[in-house]
């Protein structure tokens, strides 16, 4: 250090002795007056906040919807699995999905029976067969389920005592009657009394309807007795099943049952519980179908437009206050801080953003179930999950848009 | 004691053949409680050399100890310490605009974790009212005239009783007499407190709050007999 010989000039009294030279560190005030700063300064332009949150609320609108579309044909798809009354099931080991099901023998049914916490066993077939329009006589596809009517072995809505004893009767069936409109107006034909139609060219009798609805696998569905399914689906072996149910014994456990039959069976056989099974399907559809795909594109559009929209608007109050921010920094804010208001603005938003948006969620996901039948959920889970997305793509607006913060040099402000 | 000692201070921008050299070899010593203007054609690096004292540019040769601080290879962060005690007062008042002019001065103080809220209101308010601007706390900036956000700025630059204000221009987006009530108010409140104040300007109306003026030329310190 130099030394230095103090000027000897009249100096009024210097009242302040400067302090040591020994300088404590910069102590960072925590998050509170950051996050005060960010929310005057956003509140302060409530136009400028308003078009922020309309794009956060978009983005968690947008995310909700495609979620909620994604889950729901999920859900479509495996209501079938959820709808069996059973405990375990027995599907062949090159099966895919249950309406592409390769059969097996009907012998490993009863060699199930030998394990002790067997209660009874349920064989089920399905086949897909062409039903002739009764009005148009145009051939539409459905999906047959042939099943024992005293098992009570699917749960679908409107499967009551009297429907299963109506298809006891050989050529009856029961209909889906929230297939697709093409396969004809069954409820009102079958109101005008007994009602006839053609399904694999055999004559058989609509003697009931059930509800079930179209799934990615089919279109429509009909239930026959076993005894008229094996003769509607011409060719199929009744020693050859597609899917064997399992009803254990009140008490048993799930788990081990399973294990005893994996080890008891044959290799040729897939043995699942419930939610497997459900998952089995579920898991074919999301890897066949790119409907994970497409929705998880709609998901990340949304926080694509949401991310673009916070950023332009961080960004920008950024920009527009680079005086004020350099002037700060001159002040000994530091960049940390700052950036602790950038990042305080970009939670601000994101919380103030989700907000309506996941009200407006709920509203459109009532309308949704009301309206056109697909039945959109609301769960906590999902909720949060969407809030995590939004608060990421708020994150991220705010880091980006804190590099801009560099271009706030307080030595620019002196010219 | 001096609030700045400058020895052998040099400065360039850019490097190589097209390095321009504005500061050539100053010597400057600024003792505690004065008021020093500087003045001096454009280009002549006054500014270069406010913002070194400012610690707002790392010096690159020479000696410039502020307020105790040796600036010489210091580090950002005791750079951003050193700011903390000096008062900025910019050619543009630099007043947030979605701030009252209470919060604006109050943003000096919220550097300070040793302050709650209250203290750092009252304190604000009171300086407020030492530059005359008592029925003017919550107003925001907009609506206050240049000459009122100016004396804000002032008021921002002294509530954290800094060693040292610094001035860029103060008056130069005022006209003559504002400018020169509010260089006037700024120099009172300074003897008042016995702070030091550097303050550079071209506006040659308001050499008579100076306790001396110093002139540069060319990147080198000319000084002119005191005022």
């Amino acid at each position: 250090m130099n030394e230095l010989a103090p000027l000897a000039r009249a100096s009024p009294a210097p009242a302040t002795p400067a302090p040591a030279p020994a300088l404590p560190p910069p102590r960072g005030p925590g998050l509170r007056l950051p996050f005060r700063l960010a929310w005057r300064q956003l509140r302060h332009e409530p136009a400028r906040l308003a078009a922020a949150l309309s794009g956060v609320v978009f983005a968690t609108l947008l995310i909700f919807m495609q979620i909620g579309f994604m889950n729901a044909l999920f859900d479509s798809a495996v209501l079938v699995q959820n709808s069996l009354r059973a405990d375990l099931f027995l599907m062949h080991r090159t099966t895919e999905a249950l309406w592409r099901s390769t059969s097996f023998p009907r012998a490993r049914l009863a060699q199930a029976l030998a394990l002790p916490e067997v209660e009874r066993v349920v064989p089920l077939y399905v086949a897909n067969v062409p039903w002739k329009n009764p009005e148009t006589g145009l051939n539409r596809t459905l999906l047959l389920f042939g099943v024992d009517p005293t098992a009570k072995l699917l749960g679908f809505h409107g499967l009551d005592e009297a429907a299963w004893q109506a298809i006891t009767r050989p050529d009856t069936i029961l209909f889906d009657e929230r297939g697709k409109p093409e396969f004809g107006p069954i409820r009102s034909l079958l109101a005008q009394g007994p009602f006839f139609g053609e399904l694999n060219r055999k004559r058989v009798e609509v003697v009931g309807t059930f509800g079930l609805g179209a799934t990615f696998s089919s279109e429509s569905n009909a239930i026959a007795s076993e005894a008229t399914f094996w003769r509607i689906a011409a060719g199929r072996n009744p020693s050859q099943v597609d899917v064997g149910a399992i009803v254990l014994k009140p008490g048993a456990d799930v788990v081990a049952a399973k294990r005893a039959l994996q080890a008891l069976l044959p290799d040729d056989v897939m043995v699942f519980t419930r939610p497997e099974l459900a998952q089995f399907e579920r898991d074919y559809w999301a890897n066949v179908a790119p409907i994970g795909f497409i929705f998880g594109l709609g998901v990340a559009i949304g926080l694509v437009v949401g991310c673009v929209i916070v950023y332009q608007i961080l960004f920008s109050d950024i920009s527009r206050h680079l005086g004020e921010y350099a002037t700060l920094k001159a002040m000994g804010y530091t960049n940390g801080y700052l950036a602790r208001v950038v990042m305080s603005a970009a939670l601000i938003l994101a919380v103030l953003g989700f907000m309506p948006g996941l009200v407006l969620s709920l509203g459109l996901y009532e309308i949704a179930t009301a309206q056109i039948f697909i039945p959109l959920h609301m769960t906590i889970p999902r909720a949060a999950f969407v809030f995590a997305l939004i608060f990421v793509m708020c994150v991220v607006s705010g880091l980006i848009a804190i590099r801009k913060l560099r271009d706030a040099d307080p030595a620019d402000m002196f010219r | 004691m001096n609030a700045v000692e400058i020895r052998g201070l040099s400065h360039r921008y850019g490097s190589g053949p097209t390095a321009l050299t504005v500061l050539h070899d100053l010597d400057l010593t600024i003792p505690s409680g004065e008021v020093v203007l500087l003045t001096g054609p454009s280009g002549s690096g006054k500014t270069t050399l406010l913002t070194l004292i400012g610690a707002l540019r790392a010096v690159q040769t020479g000696s410039c100890r502020v307020l105790g601080t040796e600036l010489a290879n210091a580090d950002e962060r005791t750079r951003v310490a050193l700011r903390r005690r000096i008062g900025f007062i910019f050619q543009h008042h630099n007043l947030l605009g979605f701030l009252t002019a209470r919060e604006n001065v109050a943003m000096a103080l919220e550097l300070d974790p040793d302050l709650d809220e209250a203290e750092r209101l009252a304190r604000a308010e009171a300086m407020l009212r030492a530059v005359g601007l008592a029925d003017k706390v919550d107003a925001y900036p907009a609506v206050l005239s240049g000459g009122q956000r100016q004396r804000v700025a002032i008021a921002r630059a002294l509530v954290h009783e800094p060693g040292l204000i610094l001035a860029d221009e103060p008056t130069a987006a005022l006209d003559s007499k504002t400018g020169h009530e509010t260089m006037v108010l700024l120099q009172r409140l300074a003897k008042e407190r016995g702070r030091t104040v550097f303050i550079v300007t071209h506006d040659p109306r308001i050499h008579d709050i100076a306790d001396r003026i110093v002139a540069m030329e060319d990147g080198r310190l000319v000084e002119p007999a005191p005022h």
